[in-house]
């Protein structure tokens, strides 16, 4: 990112411009190599290409003219592109918050634990000197072994101390229920001897040794050292099996193939909400654009018609609520809909006697959804209208009226034959819009009420994306892979309406 | 003026402008609502329009004071309103700066110069932009999660992550400068470049200052989409005082804690200047906004 910001310098001053190339590479290569060093290698590579590919842009005179696009592109690529490739990737992945870590990591989070061998157990007691605490350690076997560990403050923090023979421990011994406030502290320490021991707090009273679990046995496989079992990697589950066939957490993330995909086509607690969200959202996308259109056209007309004299004030008021962020809009609606003390079910109420139950039936929560999305993109399409009404010619109308025409038959003969054409494209891009209207659903409903007889969390009001991102960041369980292989599928949804798009600017275009 | 006007032109004018007048009621009902209920007392007060007895409690609390109440207790501000409103600013703002550093330098290219594959890259980037960010927030979420353990300011709940992860944005600014350098003549530059200028230097001094306009537009353009961006956002921030206005506003209408009176203040406060910037600039942007984009 630091490139765009120094393109003056980079563009015409020799010297500078060498610097500032040595310089960011310098910094792109540790990064690079941190990044491999950690296992991260689709990342290390693509940083490498990227930055070679920008070393070379602004190095060579032939690519000159590279160097205006390049770091448009380079935005475009990183954070358009790479994150689509990378979703996909993970579609074919069980990463999940139960299978978050790379195996190694996994392997060596197991590695790591460790259990009390119960050879060793040392008595304690515990010294203090002012803020200064000392722990002296006795061997239960023999009373002459004693080990006093420096000195420590009172912390919640984990902390390793070294313990040794030559010490002398300073200060009082305290009492045994001093010891016992003093309990959360000594929990978290890990006492090390001078031959590399570990000991940590047993009892109240006691240390004992520690030692490693598993010791890592062939192809990845942990031997216990405690009962002599060995535990094997999955790579079926992405779990660890222990000798009883039982999976130990953590998981690890694998490559599943299309395991994800055939859960959302086959399983019926996936596939069942899949299919009602799917064609929700294509009735929501469709019945937005056109009431959004019916209105819209509507009202321009109405404000582009001459005789109405003051439409400059209806104009801008009727902008508003275009002009008003959506996210506060959707929360204002969120509370004037509210079943309880919405004002909304204020006036039903004192004029029919009536309180919908907006959020909890099914129905009604859909038809709100429409109402207040018809109501948020009306403005933008009675912009787009006045200004495809602006290039009719008024002489179509003239003749029109001598022959008695009506307003509706100008209407459908005149003013609808000749914008559809040019607009045909903008409702394409605003079905797409809103086939992935997500602050919309997340913000006004969150996908609620909820569906019966889902495994996934899915809600009526639940389009596409909304339905996703509850899978990958809701409150039960966050399936990232399941929540990747419906993005790919969205994917394709986007792209046909993307490519249909094209066509009709195309042909708008050849006109 | 249309030459031919029906009879009763009076009675229709008479019918539109009623209809007109009720769609608008209709429509601003939300927004007179929310005002009055800012100036109610209590989280749970009904009422008229008119609140009976108005109170500033609600707009304390936005703007962080503590309230004392009619009983002596106070009531401590629940939200940093004003700490959201400065991060939402602080954002949008660095990251307008960035779009428009990135989209002026591009548009220029795809207007001016001459290299391979340019009409592809146009195309792609036109198809790729129908790819809105809220499809790979998983992408963008494990992304960050991973950059942050070598960059720490580029890691989750980092202002930086948020403004570097909104530049995929650009395309629909390059289109609109693009347009605009088109409807500049070349003449200048031209002879510019007889006089030895350098591309860079023709760009500089001669395209960018013609261009100021369509600059300032495509600023305010960037500006306002990103203020009202939630779902990156949403994924990508955590801590309570790093949101942004967006992300935070949801929390003022959890169901265990509605604090509806509290939210229409801090929405009135935040929502005013946005919302005056656009209307401002409304005659402006229109254009802008009605070349494909739409605002989300």
């Amino acid at each position: 990112m630091k490139k765009p910001g120094a393109a003056g310098a980079v563009l015409s001053g020799k010297g500078l411009k060498w610097a500032l190339v040595a310089l960011i590479d310098l910094a792109l290569l540790y990064v690079v190599t941190l990044m491999y060093a950690q296992g991260e290698i689709a990342f290390a590579l693509v940083i490498l290409l990227l930055g070679g590919i920008g070393t070379w842009v602004f190095t060579s005179e032939k690519a000159y003219n590279f160097r205006y696009v390049y770091p448009s592109l380079l935005g475009v690529i990183l954070f358009v592109v790479f994150p689509l490739i990378y979703t996909v990737n993970v579609a074919f992945t069980n990463y999940s918050s139960s299978n978050l870590l790379t195996f190694e990591r996994v392997k060596q989070i197991h590695l790591a634990k460790r259990y009390q061998s119960g050879d060793d157990k040392y008595t304690l007691a515990l010294y203090q000197s002012g803020e200064n605490y000392q722990l002296q350690l006795t061997d239960k076997d023999d009373n002459t072994r004693a080990f006093v560990t420096e000195g420590f403050a009172k912390s919640k923090e984990k902390l390793r101390i070294n313990a040794s023979q030559d010490i002398q421990p300073a200060g009082d011994k305290l009492a045994m229920r001093n010891v016992i406030k003093m309990r959360t502290s000594l929990k978290k320490l890990t006492v090390v001897l001078p031959d590399n021991r570990e000991l940590v707090m047993t009892s109240l009273r006691e240390f004992g040794a520690m030692a490693p679990l598993f010791t890592e046995g062939e192809e990845g496989s942990l031997i216990n050292n405690q009962t002599g079992s060995v535990a094997k990697p999955d790579f079926e589950t992405g779990y660890y099996l222990d000798e009883n066939g039982k999976t130990m957490t953590p998981g690890f993330t694998i490559y599943i193939g299309w395991d994800n995909f055939t859960k959302v086509l086959t399983d019926p607690g996936i596939q069942g909400p899949f299919l009602k969200i799917f064609t929700w959202t294509l009735i929501f996308a469709a019945l937005t654009v056109v009431f959004t259109l019916v209105v819209g056209l509507l009202l321009a007309c109405l404000v582009q018609w001459e005789p109405l004299k003051e439409s400059g004030i209806y104009r801008v008021l009727l902008i508003l609520p275009y002009a008003v962020p959506a996210f506060i809009s959707i929360l204002i609606f969120r509370g004037l809909f509210n079943q309880n003390f919405g004002e909304i079910n204020m006036v039903l109420e004192a004029l029919f006697g009536i309180s919908p139950e907006w959020f909890t039936n099914e129905y009604l929560a859909k038809s709100m959804i429409l109402m207040v999305n018809t109501w948020l993109g009306y403005p933008y399409m009675m912009i787009l209208c006045m200004g495809l009404l602006k290039a009719i010619p008024e002489d179509l109308y003239e003749a029109s009226a001598i022959d008695g025409a009506g307003p509706i038959q100008n209407l459908m003969n005149i003013t609808l034959p000749m914008i559809i054409k040019p607009l045909t494209p903008l409702l394409i891009a605003s079905f797409a819009f809103n086939f992935n209207n997500f602050v919309l659903i997340n913000l006004l409903t969150g996908g609620l009420p909820n569906m019966i007889g889902a495994t996934t969390p899915a809600g009526a009001t639940d389009i596409l994306v909304s339905y996703t991102f509850r899978i990958a960041f809701g409150q039960y369980g966050q399936d990232y892979g399941l929540a990747s292989a419906i993005a790919a599928l969205i994917f394709l949804v986007v792209g046909a309406i993307a490519w249909a798009n094209l066509k009709a600017t195309r042909s708008v275009q050849e006109q | 003026m249309a030459m031919v006007q029906p009879r009763n032109l009076k009675y229709r004018v008479w019918a539109a402008r009623l209809f007109m007048i009720l769609f608008i009621c209709i429509i601003m009902f939300p927004f007179l609502m929310i005002i009055s209920v800012s100036f109610r007392s209590g989280n749970f007060a009904t009422g008229s329009l008119i609140p009976d007895n108005p109170s500033l409690e609600h707009w304390a609390m936005a703007f962080g004071i503590p309230w004392e109440n009619a009983d002596g207790s106070i009531t401590q501000p629940t939200f940093p309103v004003l700490i959201w409103l400065w991060n939402s600013i602080k954002i949008s703002v660095l990251t307008s700066g960035f779009i428009l550093l990135l989209s002026t330098t591009g548009a220029y290219a795809f207007a001016r110069l001459k290299f391979r594959f340019k009409q592809s890259m146009l195309t792609s980037m036109m198809i790729l932009q129908m790819f809105p960010a809220v499809l790979a927030l998983v992408a963008f979420h494990t992304i960050f999660d991973k950059l942050g353990n070598f960059i720490p300011w580029l890691g989750l709940n980092t202002h930086g992550a948020l403004i570097v992860a909104y530049l995929g944005g650009v395309t629909m600014n390059i289109w609109l400068i693009k347009g605009y350098f088109e409807s500049i003549d070349n003449a200048l530059e031209e002879s510019a470049a007889i006089d030895g200028a350098t591309p860079w230097q023709a760009f500089r001094h001669i395209l960018l200052p013609l261009s100021v306009p369509i600059l300032a537009v495509v600023f305010i353009l960037a500006f306002i989409g990103v203020i009202g961006e939630y779902p990156v956002a949403s994924v990508l921030l955590q801590d309570m005082d790093k949101l942004t206005l967006a992300v935070g506003s949801k929390q003022f209408l959890n169901p265990q804690n509605y604090l509806w009176g509290d939210f229409a203040a801090a929405a009135v406060l935040t929502g005013l200047p946005i919302t005056l910037i656009f209307l401002l600039a409304q005659r402006y942007l229109v254009s802008g906004l009605t070349s494909g984009g739409v605002k989300g």
